[in-house]
């Protein structure tokens, strides 16, 4: 069991302090959704979280295990166990898919960063749990493959066209095939913690639905935790959260359980004094 | 000396001294080049003593050497066929290898002074130059009609080096007849540590119409040498030329292409590549220019500089009056890699036509920020991010080059040189200790 601790975070972008007091506690296998109005700082929180250069930490921590990962590069984060499915991927011409993730696995075992092999182990959150799982053919970590065919495998859970697979890092995608890339790569990696962007944003209902299962089915595959950041109310049509947090100005003003977000829906943001209180069941993508 | 007297010793048929001798009193009288004059500028052409230079007169099989011999090995061991292996020493033909050519193909020295300066007559001091001290020339001559798949690979042996100074000057000409199709391969080559030689190849190029010719040049002389080529390339109707060129060598290296669309509906495409390391100067000029109606040309330029290095782009494109519907693309991109490097780009249109596509765009800068991040974000550290980033970035236009069969040789050539510049500029900067924390 591992554990995602960020106490009285503030961050900065330039002078400006967009986070201003944020708290979350997340244990493996939990799904929590951070939602909140535009401008609210839930970019900002992610980027805070993943070592953004340019989103500076002012106060506060960010730990995984006890680690602390304030001060450390991005990719210190990374391999402690955290990943970021940005809102806005980039562009990485010439650069393949598959390279970056054979470099991104390197020095890691080939297992990808989830820990089956941690106290909990896979006892209690390997393959079994999760019912027919397309992964049952295998177990967890070592032993699952080459990144070709791990790749392969996790496009096709969410529907991502093979062909992508080949082409450099998001050239020539569309916004949502983008988002299923990363949440493709986010598969093979095998974080013990995701944070995902927008993750909804530019996918059509079918796509939120796929993506949705396969974080679901990771949250007991490996123990995937995860906190979600979205400003609309249907990815939790879809994704099962088990917390749900209201991030307003730069702070968390309320915490709840899933219904918080069906109140929220009925209610707008306009209860917690958001200027941007316009109805969050709205999709303008 | 480069002087008329030297080039009178240069032997061959009647016609051929005759061509010397009148280009060796053209060039004793030309001005010489500055970097005052615009084509010149952010070059350290002024440094150049072009009249110093010895000319060197090729020579045997017996005279390429062993290490000349080798690297002709080592050149086409890479390639899974050839249709043709011409090695040529400072200029002279050496050998062909008809491996697998079509009969009427030819593949050769100078015969008759029928195709010598068809595509490029005149020229700057350095092109007359050329044409005064040219030992023989390589020709590929591709009749009518005729289409084969294998390259004709021309490897170039520049013996060119230090004191007292010698120059070599290669010359090729590859002649595509009407509706054939053809790809040619020219490596220029040398041996390290040869001191400061001047290499000056001029390559005329001539795709008749419907002709499809594609073109690859790659420069891998010693990091002293200075490489100052010059490509003349004309398409007939209808026809597609490609020019793709590779600068990896020499202190200083230019490479200049004049791609004339010359019949309608033709295809111009150019592709530059270059990587500078240490102190060298890249110095990449581009024509794109229209003479007839729906013509296209398409530039694509990228290159990196690192260490102390520097490079200058600079193209045209002109489109001269009645090339109505010319499409004309121009972009180049450059990498700068080290606080020390500098990259100059200089794109250009001169547009006398009113019915005409035309775009040009150019960028300078350091590594992508947000590339390094996303990267990182995957968990990879910044020396082998931004490894993967300029790797990508090379890829992109290596993948374009119009003889597929070079890509693996090209791709290892950039590695090689982009791994050994990164790890020196991480060797400064103190953080190399990175890969090995990565390891752990």
């Amino acid at each position: 069991m591992s554990r995602l601790e960020v106490q009285g975070l503030h961050a900065s972008v330039g002078t400006r302090e967009v986070v201003r007091g944020v708290d979350l506690d997340v244990a493996s296998g939990e799904v929590h959704v951070v939602m909140g109005p535009n401008g609210s700082g839930k970019s900002t929180l992610a980027h805070a979280l993943m070592g953004r250069p340019g989103t500076t930490v002012t106060a506060g921590s960010i730990r995984i295990d006890g680690t602390e990962l304030v001060g450390l590069p991005s990719w210190r984060r990374a391999r402690a166990g955290l990943f970021l499915a940005l809102q806005q991927p980039i562009e990485v011409p010439g650069v393949l898919l598959g390279a970056t993730m054979e470099e991104a696995l390197a020095g890691t075992g080939g297992a990808g960063r989830g820990d089956p092999g941690g106290p909990d182990g896979t006892g209690t959150d390997g393959p079994g749990t999760d019912g027919p799982g397309t992964d049952g053919t295998g177990t967890d970590g070592v032993g699952r493959g080459g990144v070709a065919e791990r790749l392969a495998e996790e496009a096709a859970a969410i529907g991502f066209d093979e062909r992508f697979l080949r082409r450099p890092l998001n050239v020539d995608l569309s916004g949502g095939e983008r988002k299923r890339n990363e949440v493709v790569q986010l598969c093979v990696i095998r974080p013990k913690f995701a944070v995902l962007d927008e993750i909804d944003s530019g996918l059509d209902v079918d796509a939120v639905r796929a993506v949705s299962r396969r974080i679901e089915r990771a949250t007991s595959e490996w123990g995937l935790g995860v906190v979600a950041v979205t400003h609309f109310y249907r990815l939790l049509r879809e994704l099962r959260a088990d917390k749900v947090h209201v991030l307003v100005d730069g702070r968390i003003v309320s915490s709840g359980g899933p219904e918080l977000a069906e109140e929220l829906e009925r209610t707008g943001y306009g209860l917690y004094g958001a200027a941007d209180a316009a109805g969050i069941g709205a999709d303008s993508t | 000396m480069l002087t008329a007297a030297r080039a009178a010793t240069l032997g061959g048929p009647e016609w051929l001294r005759e061509r010397r001798a009148k280009a060796a009193e053209e060039l004793a009288v030309m001005p010489r080049p500055s970097e005052k004059e615009e084509v010149w500028r952010y070059t350290p052409i002024d440094e150049l003593e072009l009249d110093a230079y010895e000319p060197l007169r090729g020579g045997s099989r017996e005279d390429l050497g062993t290490l000349g011999s080798e690297l002709v090995k080592g050149v086409v061991s890479d390639l899974p066929a050839y249709a043709a292996l011409a090695t040529v020493l400072d200029g002279s033909l050496v050998s062909v290898d008809r491996a697998a050519l079509p009969p009427t193909v030819r593949v050769g020295g100078l015969e008759g002074d029928a195709i010598l300066g068809q595509v490029l007559d005149g020229g700057d001091a350095l092109v007359r130059a050329n044409d005064a001290f040219l030992p023989d020339a390589v020709v590929v001559d591709v009749p009518a009609g005729v289409a084969f798949d294998a390259p004709v690979v021309i490897v170039h042996w520049c013996t060119a080096g230090g004191t007292p100074s010698t120059a070599s000057f290669p010359r090729t000409v590859v002649r595509l007849g009407r509706g054939s199709s053809a790809q040619v391969v020219e490596v220029v080559a040398g041996p390290a540590g040869a001191g400061r030689g001047l290499v000056v190849p001029v390559t005329e190029l001539s795709a008749g119409d419907g002709s499809q010719l594609s073109y690859a040049a790659v420069q891998v002389l010693g990091t002293e040498v200075w490489h100052i080529a010059r490509v003349a390339a004309v398409a007939g109707r209808d026809a597609t030329l490609r020019t793709f060129s590779m600068g990896l060598g020499a202190a200083y290296d230019r490479s200049r292409t004049d791609a004339l669309a010359e019949g309608s509906g033709s295809t111009t495409e150019l592709r530059s590549a270059y990587l500078g390391t240490g102190s060298q100067v890249h110095d990449i000029r581009t024509l794109q220019d229209h003479a007839a109606a729906h013509t296209t040309s398409d530039l694509l330029c990228k290159g990196a500089v690192a260490g102390t290095s520097r490079s200058v782009y600079s193209g045209l494109i002109r489109v001269r009056r009645g090339a109505v519907r010319t499409n004309a693309f121009q972009t180049n991109h450059n990498l700068v890699l080290a606080d020390g490097a500098h990259a100059d780009s200089v794109p250009n249109l001169d547009i006398e036509e009113n019915d005409v596509r035309c775009s040009h765009a150019s960028t300078v800068g350091p590594v992508d920020e947000d590339q390094r991040y996303y990267l990182e974000s995957r968990g990879i550290p910044p020396a082998r991010a931004e490894r993967l980033i300029v790797l990508g970035f090379f890829d992109d236009i290596v993948q374009r080059c119009p003889v597929p069969v070079l890509v693996p040789r090209l791709r290892r050539e950039v590695e090689l040189r982009l791994v050994r510049a990164l790890e020196l500029r991480s060797g400064a900067h103190g953080d190399a200790g990175q890969e090995a924390d990565d390891d752990g």
